[in-house]
């Protein structure tokens, strides 16, 4: 009996193998629904829907701090946007894929979503690695690809595309405006340690911190740097050589599980009470912290991507994202993954809009990059403008503050918040970051 | 200030390499048993580590005593050997007897797959911190570096997990049993020895060890997805640089590696990543067996 | 009659991989693109495989191959498609003539570990000296030219495509003539029975590292086609589970033939993007269930299925059922 019931089991597995197969070598392309729009009166030539690939972590070390909230956020968003009439008439639909993929399964991946799924544009990336391997892709497939979360300077400092835009600033925002909080904070700073994963993120972090800081204050000390191996997430050795060198002030651009980890070893250990530690890029993590997360921990979130900054009240946008995503939920948006995506939804949005004005009609591709470059557009993370990298590049002020426990509100807020203007803390257009720093940030506005 | 230093080294090397040994003892125990690279040790690791999590979070959530998130660890450790190892075996590895190790390898790297994605739908992607156990330990001040207690008390769990394995696999009968099965599985079997379920306890006790150094790592570290991948990395190279298969070699191999990459890491921090890869490269070259196994007579 | 039907379906094999550029999609082409091309790799494996020494580390090869093409461009300039595969080919059998002396000597799980930690040394190499590789970003890989030829971006893929099937088929030929030289047969030699093949007079080590240098060649040239058609080079090509993905696609494709390598690496990349595109968030989940209904319903690979189709087709056959 179980010889038979295994054998029918496997006869029905090769079967099925066979017209998997079969199915996927002559799929078609699944039909697209045809749904009438609501609300709003649609633009000549409009589809029913547009089709947006969504490309983001769904799995992996990145998911929990930025991935997931990027699509949960996502998916709020174009739930509203939707709700208001799509874009032009068009209803947003998306098509969600993992960024967890070595590098040439990404390029396949965007081939697919160009090709297969014929996705109008696609928003995705994380990865600085991923920005750059696919941009030149997305470029070959005339493919509209807004990149919204990968820090990299390189891609638009390196290279000139046409079809690809980030929404979000570059991390240059982020070294330049550690730098510079330090020095309001603690302007007679003597002695730093970096404390950086070893991989293409933390050592670009690291340099252009250190370099804004020595730049600002030659006579600033590195007393030692530190390379653990990406999620390494055991730091007692790296914790007690720096409890033993006692530098000032500790720069460190962990995120995720290294962000958890080390704030948990090193808070036992006196590292928090002892030193200043000063975090670049991750605040995924502060809600589930509560009150565990120490105070005094320097912290930016790659730009204004805060609950209180911009303040909701004055920011109707922010007011909405952040009660969107928790009656859906029941936590707040935390940045920074949540905040960009929605900045490239707003971006998409505000440029298909300037175009349809423009043109009349439902536009073009070109038409669409016409009014995306040197765009500017509302966010809940406020005003954005395309202002750089020829008009493909965000911008954005650099938000920094200080962690202080809220009984109230059940996890830390920010104190000490100093937020430095766009002027002050990027590089003009066409300049490139290391240089500007080099040069001693030329026409800076602070 | 070079004493102080070494000092540190001992110490920090001592921790890194308990922590090495606790989540690599699983992984070379099953290869020993059952000839079973076991690429799911990872995920058990996980599971561990998340379940721990879970359940330190009930009893601090019930206001219960700290001192009862300890046996709260080892329950974990312990649900996730009496479950999803007896199945795995049963189900899986057992159908591979008579294919070479290869397939066995491969089969336990599609269970981690399916791992990956299963903890995901459990417990989502958040962060989940089981701190209570460490921080309720304390700290000791050695000179001018707070210790937490926690980690250090570890490498005396780690001895001793290190003394009962050997105590399990070289004093007592079930030991002898596994040692008969490992020389030769037939002829065990014809002398009336119960294979199927002695290499069934094996491998419920080695997922147990994956889960247990998965829970008693969890206080220190955020259990969060990908953590199963990275650990098989590093608990495969202490693996191969004690010699596969064996306990006693694991723990050298910990210690090795613990004592050079703090000394590194104090001494040329640049030369972290390296280290493992270089060590266990040349292990295998002067000493293929690893730093502690024993030649094997090739069969022909 | 048999011989009729054998070539009328040979000839539409090869007019279909003649028009599929034409025929399929574009990202089903360029998914075969890679197929092909990492189909060598496997075919690499499989070489070894014959001697029953399972490489885990060949995505060595794979990533050294990936990164002198990478290298050419970005230090001497050089884009040509030709001179890259030649200086990968030479290069990755430096490499795999120095490695094989050590692993030469290596059976069984040593071999593995063995090629594995060389892999994953020169994986961490990539990351660390960021400066020369870029470092996890990876180094990008212009727009080749093809003996001379500029080629335009929108024929590139086309171009890649064919530079892969002509490479894919050489590889084929070359792998089929090694199955049949006496180089071949003695590599089964080692398999069966090491001692009987020194007691014939041959040397059991020479017969490994010939292989083995074979072996890397393949690799590498897999890994010169990759770069040269994805665009981009990163670390996670010599990572441990690049290295594990191509013993997998070995084993799923049976060492029944130099043909199944292609084959089980075409069907691996369709079943992957079909996970992907199917169950994104559980993808994982979706593809190790897929793997493990093949490790237990396919002892033999996909070549088993191929003699499994075979038989239902034609009972008189001898094939023996595969349950």
């Amino acid at each position: 009996m179980a010889a038979l019931v295994r054998r029918m089991l496997a006869i029905g597995f090769k079967s099925l193998i066979l017209v998997g197969m079969l199915v996927a070598a002559c799929a078609p392309a699944p039909a697209a629904p045809t749904q009438q729009p609501s609300g709003r009166q649609a633009v000549p030539g409009a589809p029913s829907e547009i089709k947006i690939g969504l490309v983001t972590f769904l799995s992996g070390a990145a998911s929990g701090p930025f991935g997931i909230p990027a699509r949960n956020a996502a998916e709020v968003w174009v739930d509203k946007l939707n709700r208001e009439g799509g874009i032009g008439g068009a209803q947003i639909k998306l098509v969600i894929v993992d960024e967890n993929v070595p590098t040439d399964q990404q390029v396949v991946q965007l081939r697919r979503l160009a090709l297969d799924e014929k996705v109008d544009l696609v928003i995705g990336y994380i990865s600085s690695a991923n920005c750059l391997a696919v941009a030149p892709v997305a470029e070959e497939l005339k493919l509209l690809t807004v990149l919204f979360d990968c820090g990299t300077n390189q891609v638009f400092e390196e290279a000139k595309y046409k079809y690809v835009f980030r929404t979000a600033a570059h991390t240059g925002i982020d070294g330049i405006g550690a730098a510079r909080y330090l020095l309001t904070v603690k302007p007679d700073v003597k002695t730093v340690a970096g404390l950086n994963q070893d991989y293409a993120w933390g050592r670009d972090s690291w340099e252009i911190f250190i370099r804004a800081l020595r730049k600002l204050k030659p006579d600033v000390q590195v007393l030692d740097t530190l390379w653990p191996r990406l999620q390494q997430n055991e730091f007692s050795g790296e914790i007690s050589k720096l409890l033993a060198l006692r530098p000032e002030v500790i720069f460190t651009s962990f995120w995720g599980g290294d962000f958890v980890s080390f704030i948990n070893q090193g808070r036992p250990r006196g590292v928090f009470d002892q030193m200043t530690v000063l975090f670049n890029n991750d605040g995924a993590n502060i809600e589930e912290f509560g009150k565990d997360l120490p105070d005094g921990i320097i912290i930016g979130f790659r730009g204004p991507h805060w609950i209180e900054y911009p303040d909701p009240k004055e920011n109707p946008l922010q007011k909405e994202f952040i009660d969107l995503y928790r009656a859906k939920y029941g936590r707040y948006p935390m940045p920074h993954g949540s905040y960009h995506v929605v900045q490239a939804l707003q971006g998409v949005k505000a440029a298909y809009e300037k175009a349809i004005k423009a043109t009349g009609r439902w536009p073009s591709v070109d038409d669409v990059i016409k009014a995306f470059e040197y765009l500017e557009f509302d966010s809940p993370s406020g005003r954005i403008s395309m202002a750089i990298g020829y008009g493909h590049q965000a911008v954005e002020p650099a938000v920094y503050g200080i962690t202080k426990f809220d009984p109230q509100l059940g996890f830390s807020r920010l104190d000490r918040v100093k937020v430095f203007p766009v002027k002050c803390v990027n590089p003009p257009d066409g300049v490139k970051t290391l240089d500007w720093i080099e040069q001693g940030f030329p026409g800076a506005q602070c | 200030m070079l004493t102080e230093r070494l000092l540190a080294v001992l110490f920090d090397g001592l921790i890194f390499g308990a922590w090495l040994f606790l989540v690599s003892a699983g992984l070379t125990f099953v290869y020993g048993v059952l000839r079973v690279l076991n690429v799911a040790h990872g995920s058990f690791y996980a599971l561990g580590a998340y379940l721990a999590a879970t359940l330190v979070g009930l009893v601090v959530g019930r206001g219960l005593s700290p001192a009862l998130t300890y046996p709260a660890l080892v329950l974990a450790a312990l649900l996730v050997g009496l479950t999803v190892g007896p199945a795995m075996e049963r189900l899986l590895l057992r159908r591979l007897a008579g294919r070479d190790e290869v397939t066995g390898l491969l089969l336990t790297f599609a269970v981690l797959l399916i791992f990956e994605d299963v903890i995901k739908l459990i417990w989502g992607v958040t962060p989940w911190a089981a701190d209570a156990p460490y921080g309720a330990l304390g700290q000791l001040k050695l000179g001018a570096v707070t210790y937490a207690v926690y980690p250090l008390a570890l490498i005396g769990v780690a001895a001793l997990m290190g003394v009962l394995l050997w105590f399990l696999t070289g004093r007592t009968a079930f030991g002898k049993l596994v040692s008969a099965v490992i020389a030769d599985r037939e002829v065990s079997a014809a002398l009336g020895v119960d294979v199927g379920r002695v290499s069934n306890l094996a491998f419920s006790l080695g997922t147990f060890l994956a889960a247990l150094g998965g829970a008693l790592v969890a206080p220190m570290i955020s259990v969060v997805p990908g953590i199963s991948v990275e650990v098989i990395v590093i608990a495969f190279a202490v693996t191969v640089i004690g010699g596969l298969g064996n306990v006693a070699g694991a723990a050298l191999g910990a210690l090795v590696v613990g004592l050079v990459r703090t000394s590194a890491l104090y001494f040329f921090p640049e030369l972290d990543l390296f280290l493992v890869y270089a060590l266990m490269t040349l292990v295998l070259i002067f000493r293929p067996y690893g730093l502690f196994g024993r030649a094997e007579i090739r069969r022909i | 009659m048999r011989r009729v039907f054998k070539g009328l379906g040979l000839g539409l094999v090869g007019l279909g991989l003649l028009g599929a550029p034409w025929l399929l999609p574009g990202w089903l082409l360029f998914l075969l693109s890679l197929a092909l091309a990492k189909g060598l790799v496997v075919l690499g494996v499989l070489v070894l495989m014959w001697g029953g020494l399972v490489s885990f580390g060949h995505g060595l090869y794979f990533a050294a191959g990936a990164y002198t093409v990478a290298f050419l461009a970005k230090f001497l300039g050089v884009r040509e498609a030709a001179l890259g595969l030649l200086a990968a080919a030479l290069l990755n059998g430096v490499l795999a003539g120095l490695l094989g002396l050590f692993l030469s000597r290596y059976r069984a799980i040593f071999f593995g570990m063995l090629s594995v930690a060389f892999s994953m040394i020169l994986y961490a190499f990539l990351l660390k000296f960021y400066f020369i590789t870029g470092g996890t970003d990876g180094l990008r890989v212009p727009i080749p030219t093809v003996l001379g030829f500029e080629v335009s971006a929108r024929d590139i893929r086309t171009v890649n495509y064919f530079v892969n099937l002509v490479f894919g088929l050489l590889g084929l030929f070359a792998a089929w003539r090694l199955s049949r030289s006496p180089l071949g047969y003695l590599m089964r030699g080692v398999k069966d029975n090491e001692v009987r093949v020194e007691y014939m007079g041959a040397s059991v080590k020479a017969t490994v590292y010939g292989v083995y240098l074979f072996s890397g060649v393949l690799g590498g040239l897999g890994g010169a086609l990759v770069a040269l058609s994805v665009g981009h080079v990163a670390p996670d090509l010599a990572y441990w589970t690049t290295s594990g993905e191509f013993v997998f696609v070995a084993i799923l494709g049976g060492t029944g033939s130099v043909l199944s390598p292609f084959l089980a690496s075409a069907l691996f990349e369709l079943v992957r993007n079909y996970a992907i595109k199917l169950s994104p968030y559980t993808w994982q989940l979706s593809l190790g269930l897929v793997l493990l209904g093949i490790i237990f319903f396919y002892p033999e690979g996909l070549w088993g299925l191929y003699e499994w189709v075979k038989g239902r087709w034609r009972p008189k056959s001898s094939s023996k059922p595969s349950i």
